[in-house]
């Protein structure tokens, strides 16, 4: 069932000046930030774990045990992942642009606990409203006192830097990420290390977080990591930010309490999405950005929670549902996902940089009628020499994860539709209707 | 072959079987050194590993079960089971190599690289057979000039990033890099900014593809049609060993072997491409006489005779310190000696030198306590004084530089403008021209009473200090050179000396330019001087015992034969392959020497401006058409090949000692190559116990003389990795075979040789004494004697004046690149660099054209203003201007301490 709270990280966004100092104040901005000069790094640190954050970046990884991994060193950086950039994801976006200081505020407390005194927020550089707006916060928060020098009159001082990206999906990977901010071409780096925490940005240990994961941080410092865990249920605690969007009458955010909500409730509840576009059966939807594997309507009880999404083969991930109704083609859906990848691929390693083109190139000759039975069974081997064995979550043998990122789609639309696939073949072309543009 | 050497602290199981291997070994290696070839693109044994191309992944254990991993990268582990050849690995490579064939052109029989590609190899080897792809493929425009001598093709690329992981890892010049990406992403240039790199050309022997190709090599020939054999290259004193390949009696190509101890496969592109200059369209092809007043063809008989008849003509009227032999630095090693021979025991003059005043003392060079170029890598503290290593010796520079960059080796850069080794150094102590000596007693000076440095700031000599506090002298090497022509070379060796009295142990790598002068001294092609570094009168009685008479004395060196013969005392003169005109530092001295002399002879591969000024013209023989040993500037000892016949009638210079001998009735006992080195090993002191199955049955990367000292080298044992230097081991499994004698590379050869199995510099045991017990003692090599290098009187100072220091360029208007046609055009044109702030006082803009002054000549010419010049030292290149125009030697009288000159504006 959906509960009826309060929510956490779009407390503000109703306001048409949520963006600004003189609102943030109003509504308790900063006041984390002191609670949290006025305890040890550690007690921070410890209310995070009890909160178990679930990172929002895509792999959910606990922050707390993500700080806790950091090797011992002189010098420490925090690093905020703001470059969203996979189509369909949008809760960073819109945090950035309209609360940037719960952003920068969750920074300074992050980098306090964990002993950093500077940090970079690497915003994805088509955000040009965000990037404005972002920095305004932070000039406004070192205005206050909040960043530079001893921090609201603290021994705690950190630097904080607002990075733009240079337009490459990539760099959301988070050590291409590093390598664009340390001024290099965005290539993932190759594993091991396997952690920033050990060797990040610089060579020195790094802590990489997401920016709603940030945006967390200021309401669970001051409301106690407890009052976090109470809600939602098992791993998946608090409230998280949904992108929802395709075809739903109601496409756009929100944010609900995480597990206790479904898919149906988040497609279907009036106040949500609203159901499918008229009125329409429900085809497959993805639960959580284009590199997981499709849902499907048996799939709706399902609660947004992170292990039983998992348990039963796909992700949720960076939070972003995309609904299909049944006059999608899967041929055509699987082209475009697998087209953003080739487009997207940093071109480093082999499987990836060639896979990804080849399978983009399959899957349009067969939406353009040009297809061979036997390309269904090309179009999965190809995908099982970029992610051996199919399997999910994958095995890979590319060096990071986008390679195997581009299988789900295909992967799903064969296995459920494989009829709607042979009849593209047969028909020499596509027997589903064009798509329908919505208009706003 | 044997697998493991016994030392490793691990176990691993490859393929079933066990290996022992040491912590830190990458699997691709360690399966390679177990027999196993695991199938690879991206990696290459000399540089740090990427795991881009993924062609390398194997099965690896883990505790979460086995896992696909890239051997390249993944380091050994205890234990560890690794599988290469099961279902999970081979689906993976055939996957692999499949993508990598999709937008490949498979233009194989029109590409360079076909028949010695690593992705035609492996794509028979490791890849599924046949492609499923049916789609259009990629297209680029095509080729792309990356720079004067590389092109690339786009399509055959496979993005492997060799080129690119070279030019920022290894040559610190990181002038290609990749653009855009994806499946888009291509290797490009910077805007403005051509691959002019001087090691371009090892990019095109590393690419795994045809996607680079070099101008001197592109259709030239294919593999199958090459010959090759491995010889060491001669441009200049590092001696890297290549292979020089032919088709159809042509040398086309010489590509780097990977010398362990020199020059890790990498080359220079003056050498690598120097090849041209072979065959060279005014090549000298037969003997030439003058006759009235013009150089005509003669035959052999009748150029000899003349060279006798001259010869006789000067002995006889005025003796044998009348008779001189300039150069001889270019020659093999036998040659050396047979004209080191032919002038003291037959002519009877010490009147010979290979060095035209630019190099080193002879005597200062033999003596000084040896270090290797991996001792200067391996040390703790790296001293250079020197010139520009990047122009003058570029792959001792690749070494040094690798060592700096990533191995931790302090370098302290006292040359008197920074080089292109400066950006890796720790401490710059720019040395005042003339001064290095006042500069090396403050650096090793205790702590409370460091001299003040005349034109060193207090700063510079602090940092250095700094560095090397708390070393010994057993850590710390010396490179020294010429830092520049227009200083006298006694600073240099007083400065050596300092150093060598301030740090007791400290080891010195002569920073020799000429490619076999290091040979030339060896042979005793230096006066006062005998083979095997010792000096006339120190073996005067062993000699005598060996050869039968001596000079009665010491003689004179080119400076003194050019003085000799400008005032009319010296009667004839042997160039042996020296052009004084373009290269002695005196322009105006070497031509009134040339021009007075009564009887010039030349030998030499090319017309050289002194040449042609000769009575008697002999055509030489030149690199790659005779054999012999060369010696590097460490005192390696490496064999040359030939494997082309020279032009015309020219012939190898021992021959013509041998037969310009025999004019002046003596027999000097050589009829063949092998025969002169086993003369030199029982004669020459330091070359003892280098035997002739040493050095000639020796592949690879030769001994180090004194063999004495540091023992015959172990062999390394032979590679499996053919990916490495993609184009030689094609040419020996389908070219024709190795010229007989060089042993093939990775092959052959090796049982035969004498091999030390364990512990490396051994040291080797000396033949028997061979001479009677009742003859005189054999000397030992000079040892060096700090003492004897006084610091000389320091510059007048001339608060109007410039210092003037000379730097050579890798292309200059020399003969050997000129001969190179694409080399020729790549030579900067001649210019002035000064400090901004002087040129600003001398009210002279950048880019001006300026006069110089000094009071042998003068020159006018553009000025650039340079950041990097030291205050009160103007920098000129060295031999920039064209043969018949004077350039920087102009301005230089050799007996200067360091040449004074102004700067005057020009008017208009």
């Amino acid at each position: 069932m959906l509960t009826d709270r309060a929510p956490i990280v779009s407390a503000r966004l109703g306001h048409e000046d949520s963006h600004t100092l003189e609102r943030y104040l109003a509504t308790g901005g900063y006041e984390g930030l002191r609670k949290a000069l006025s305890m040890t790094p550690e007690q921070v640190h410890e209310e995070v774990n009890a909160a178990s954050l679930l990172g929002r970046g895509g792999a959910g990884f606990p922050a707390g045990r993500k700080w806790s991994m950091l090797r011992k060193a002189s010098t420490t950086y925090l690093v905020v992942n703001g470059d969203e950039s996979e189509p369909a994801t949008f809760k960073d976006h819109l945090l950035i642009e309209r609360d940037p200081h719960q952003i920068v505020e969750g920074t300074i407390i992050t980098a306090y606990a964990i002993g950093a005194a500077q940090a970079f927020i690497f915003c994805r550089g088509e955000f040009a409203l965000g990037l404005e707006r972002l920095t305004q916060a932070v000039n406004d928060a070192y205005a206050h006192g909040a960043l530079g020098p001893s921090i609201l009159g603290s021994d705690f001082s950190l630097d904080l830097v607002v990075h733009p990206g240079a337009g490459a999906y990539i760099c959301g990977e988070e050590t291409a990420l590093l390598e664009s901010l340390e001024g290099k071409r965005g290539f993932p780096r190759i594993k091991p290390p396997y952690f920033p925490a050990a060797i990040g940005l610089y060579g020195e240990p790094t802590v990489v977080n997401n920016v709603e994961t940030m945006s967390n941080i200021p309401w669970i410092v001051r409301n106690g990591g407890a009052a976090f865990a109470a809600l939602g249920q098992g791993s998946s605690t608090g409230t998280r930010l949904f992108a929802l969007s395709g075809h739903v009458e109601r496409p756009g955010w929100y944010e609900t309490e995480m597990s206790k909500t479904t898919f149906r409730d988040l497609i279907y509840d009036p106040k949500l999405g609203g159901g499918v576009r008229r009125g329409r059966a429900l085809k497959a939807f993805i639960p959580g950005g284009v590199s997981a594997p499709w849902f499907f309507p048996e799939h709706l009880d399902m609660g947004l929670d992170q292990d039983a999404v998992g348990k039963a083969g796909s992700m949720l991930g960076s939070g972003s549902v995309v609904v299909m109704d049944e006059t999608t083609c899967a041929v055509r859906a699987a082209w475009r996902i697998s087209r953003f990848f080739h487009r997207e691929s940093c071109g480093q390693c082999t499987p990836c940089r060639e896979g990804a083109g080849w399978i983009d190139k399959i899957l349009r000759r067969i939406e353009d009628g040009l297809g061979r039975e036997e390309d269904l069974d090309l179009l999965l081997d190809a995908c099982d020499n970029i992610a051996p064995g199919l399997t999910w979550p994958p095995r890979q043998t590319t060096i990071c994860v986008l390679g195997p990122s581009i299988p789900s789609s295909i992967v799903s639309g064969i296995h459920q539709f494989r009829d709607e696939f042979l009849l593209h073949v047969k028909e020499g072309g596509c027997p589903m209707p064009p798509d329908e543009v919505r208009h706003v | 072959m044997s697998e493991t050497t016994g030392t490793g602290e691990l176990t691993v199981t490859i393929n079933g079987k066990q290996v022992v291997a040491e912590p830190g070994e990458l699997i691709i290696d360690v399966a390679e050194r177990s027999g196993v070839y695991i199938p690879r693109f991206c990696y290459h044994p000399r540089m740090k590993p990427v795991g881009m191309c993924r062609m390398c992944l194997v099965e690896v254990s883990s505790p979460r079960g086995p896992s696909l991993q890239p051997a390249c990268f993944v380091p050994v582990a205890d234990g560890q089971e690794v599988n290469t050849d099961v279902d999970g690995a081979r689906k993976a490579q055939e996957g692999v190599l499949e993508f990598l064939l999709l937008n490949h052109p498979l233009d194989c029989p029109v590409c360079d690289k076909g028949g010695e590609c690593p992705l035609q190899d492996q794509a028979m080897s490791h890849g599924p057979g046949e492609s499923r792809f049916i789609e259009e493929k990629r297209h680029w425009a095509k080729p792309i000039v990356l720079g004067p001598l590389t092109l690339l093709d786009r399509e055959r690329c496979i993005q492997c990033a060799r080129c690119t992981r070279f030019a920022e890892e290894i040559a610190g010049e990181p002038l290609i890099d990749f653009f855009s990406r994806g499946d888009a992403i291509e290797v490009a240039t910077f805007p403005d900014r051509p691959f002019s790199s001087y090691f371009s050309g090892n990019t095109v022997q590393i690419c795994p593809v045809g996607a680079l190709t070099s101008a001197p090599y592109r259709f030239k020939s294919r593999p199958w049609d090459l010959e090759q054999v491995e010889t060491t290259c001669t441009f200049c004193g590092v001696g890297c060993r290549i292979v020089a390949q032919s088709s159809a009696g042509k040398a086309v190509r010489f590509l780097g072997v990977d010398s362990d101890p020199v020059n890790h496969s990498w080359l220079c592109d003056r050498g690598r491409y120097g090849f041209e200059a072979i065959h060279a369209t005014d090549r000298l092809r037969e003997p030439m006489l003058r006759r009235d007043g013009e150089l005509s063809p003669a035959s052999w008989n009748e150029a000899l005779r003349e060279v006798g008849a001259g010869l006789r003509q000067g002995l006889s009227s005025q003796g044998p310190t009348s008779i001189g032999i300039i150069g001889g630095a270019r020659l093999p090693n036998e040659d050396q000696y047979a004209w080191s021979k032919l002038a003291r025991a037959v002519i009877g003059t010490d009147n010979v030198d290979a060095q035209l005043g630019d190099g080193l003392p002879a005597e200062f060079v033999a003596s000084l306590p040896q270090a290797t170029i991996d001792d200067a890598c391996a040390a703790k503290a790296v001293i250079l004084l020197a010139g520009d290593l990047h122009e003058e010796l570029p792959v001792l520079h690749l070494r040094l530089r690798a060592a700096a960059a990533h191995h931790g080796l302090l370098l302290v850069d006292c040359s008197p403008v920074p080089t292109a080794l400066s950006e890796v150094a720790v401490a710059l102590a720019p040395a005042r021209p003339g001064e290095a000596a006042a500069l090396m007693a403050a650096l090793v000076a205790s702590d409370d009473e460091v001299p003040e440095v005349p034109g060193v700031s207090a700063a510079a000599v602090s940092a250095a200090r700094t560095v090397l506090s708390g070393l010994t002298g057993e850590e710390i090497v010396v490179v020294v050179g010429r830092t520049s022509v227009a200083e006298r070379p006694d600073s240099l060796a007083a400065a050596a000396a300092a150093l060598a009295k301030g740090l007791p142990g400290v080891r010195f790598l002569p920073a020799l330019r000429r490619a076999n002068v290091r040979g030339a001294i060896d042979m005793g092609l230096a006066p006062g001087m005998l083979p095997g570094r010792v000096s006339l009168d120190g073996a005067r009685e062993w000699f005598e015992s060996q050869w039968g008479s001596l000079p009665s004395g010491r003689g004179l060196d080119t400076r003194a034969m050019l003085e000799a013969a400008s005032a009319g005392t010296l009667r004839a003169l042997v160039l042996l392959g020296a052009d004084p005109l373009a290269d002695f530092p005196d322009r105006e001295l070497a031509t009134r020497a040339l021009e007075r002399i009564p009887f010039l002879v030349a030998l030499d591969t090319l017309p050289s401006a002194s040449a042609q000024l000769a009575d008697v013209v002999l055509p030489a023989a030149g690199f790659g058409e005779r054999g012999g040993t060369t010696t590097n500037l460490e005192g390696r000892v490496t064999r040359l090949a030939q494997k082309v016949v020279p032009p015309g009638v020219a012939r190898p210079d021992w021959v013509i000692a041998v037969e310009i001998a025999e004019r002046l009735g003596v027999d000097l006992g050589f009829d063949h190559l092998e025969g002169i080195w086993e003369e030199i090993e029982q004669v020459a002191p330091a070359h003892r116990g280098a035997t002739v199955s040493a050095v000639y049955g020796q592949p690879g990367d030769g001994v180090v003389v004194p063999v004495a000292a540091v023992g015959l080298p172990r062999l390394a044992p032979a590679r499996l990795d053919p990916m490495a230097t993609p184009g030689i081991d094609s040419v020996i499994t389908q070219g024709a075979p190795m010229f007989a004698g060089a042993a093939a590379v990775g092959s052959g050869g090796v049982e035969e040789s004498e091999v030390i199995e364990e512990g490396g510099a051994a040291p080797a045991e000396l033949p028997t004494e061979s001479v009677t017990p009742s003859g005189p003692p054999r000397p030992s090599p000079l040892a060096f004697d700090a003492d004897s290098w006084p610091v000389p009187a320091p510059p007048v100072p001339d608060a109007y004046s410039f210092r003037l220091v000379t730097r050579r360029s890798l292309y200059d208007h020399g003969t050997l690149v000129q001969a190179s046609p694409s080399l020729a055009p790549l030579a900067p044109s001649q210019e002035l660099r000064v400090r901004p702030r002087e040129l600003d006082k001398l009210g002279v803009a950048d880019g001006d054209r300026v006069r110089v002054r000094s009071a042998r000549g003068e020159l006018v010419l553009p000025v650039a203003a340079d950041e990097a010049v030291p205050a009160g030292v103007a920098l000129i290149g060295l031999n920039l201007a064209p043969v018949d125009q004077p350039g920087a030697t102009a301005l230089l009288d050799s007996d200067e301490a360091a040449q004074p000159v102004r700067i005057e504006t020009v008017e208009g």
